[in-house]
């Protein structure tokens, strides 16, 4: 019992470790930013003839950037209990993971 | 198990639930946690079967000849900017302040109602030039996913205000920050599919 007891009270401290939360003036200053890349990125889809080889990797990076800024700040997922950070990376994980492959076996990679 | 549920103290917005579960975490939370992993299995299919398909088109009638990337790019920015009041609203929520949780509920709602519009607009406008749903591959996994994406931001619509008819009618507990939260959740999901929708299907050349 004093295990269980002490179990609950490990998960809180851990879940309250991560308990912080931003003000309103810092979301609209991340959603800002996320228009700003959002601009960015249409500027690079109408300069991709003279970016060359840096076109794809830097619209991708952009595209990351975005998705993992909402994910962590605006769902919380920064600040929440790691166990909600497994479920969700683990269906992201396996969702990249399995398509990726699909994509190879059906030579999509292929020059 | 019960020594732990009595002796656990109260922090933090996942408390309502976490005096009845053995992991101290609200199970609705880790439920929408994960059913939006999940979701990530859907819209991966989805966009990977555009992604195999997007050259599959006449010559006339493909992404490069019907995208409108300044309208699409409009839309982004209104789904990205109803994500920001979804989060005012969360915020709002956690302060106990139901006008301003409603008001800002309701303006995620409408922002919502736009990107939807646009996208009726958007598919009307691909259709009168001749883009039907079985015209080619191209346009089939297209629709699909797009599609797709459109049903889940009108649910999150219809998910919005009925939340925001419960707060007004007081059918909800005193403390609704989870619920605003776990609505919160699906519409920011909703919100990171089409951050990647806009970049693989429409910035990048196929």
């Amino acid at each position: 019992m004093a295990t269980d007891t002490e179990h609950a009270r490990d998960t809180h401290a851990e879940g309250e470790a991560h308990e912080e939360h931003w003000t309103d003036l810092q979301y609209i200053k991340l959603a800002i930013l996320l228009a700003v890349v959002t601009a960015v990125e249409v500027w690079l889809s109408y300069a991709k003839d003279d970016l060359g080889p840096v076109f794809l990797p830097a619209l991708l990076i952009l595209m990351a950037f975005k998705f993992f800024a909402v994910v962590l700040f605006f769902m919380h997922l920064r600040f929440d209990n790691r166990l909600f950070s497994i479920l969700f990376y683990m269906g992201l994980g396996l969702a990249v993971g399995v398509y990726i492959v699909a994509l190879f076996t059906f030579q999509f990679f292929a020059p | 198990m019960a020594d732990a549920a009595v002796h656990a103290p109260a922090h933090g917005h996942d408390d309502h639930a976490a005096h009845h579960t053995s992991t101290g975490l609200s199970n609705n939370k880790l439920a929408m946690w994960l059913f939006l992993g999940s979701e990530c299995l859907l819209f991966g299919g989805l966009i990977s079967t555009y992604m195999l398909y997007r050259g599959r088109h006449s010559e006339n009638l493909g992404p490069d000849q019907v995208w409108d990337i300044p309208f699409t790019s409009a839309s982004s920015f209104v789904l990205l900017m109803s994500s920001l009041t979804m989060v005012l609203a969360v915020t709002a929520a956690k302060r106990r302040d139901d006008r301003n949780t409603n008001l800002w509920l309701t303006v995620t709602a409408l922002l919502g109602s736009l990107f939807v519009a646009g996208q009726i607009y958007e598919f009307t406008t691909f259709y009168r030039e001749g883009l039907g749903y079985t015209t080619s591959l191209f346009s089939s996994s297209f629709y699909t996913l797009t599609g797709f994406h459109g049903v889940h931001v009108t649910v999150g619509v219809i998910i919005l205000l009925s939340v925001v008819g419960m707060i007004m009618r007081r059918k909800t507990a005193d403390d609704k920050s989870e619920l605003v939260e776990l609505v919160g959740l699906y519409w920011h999901f909703v919100d990171v599919v089409w951050i990647l929708i806009f970049t693989l299907v429409y910035l990048i050349p196929a």
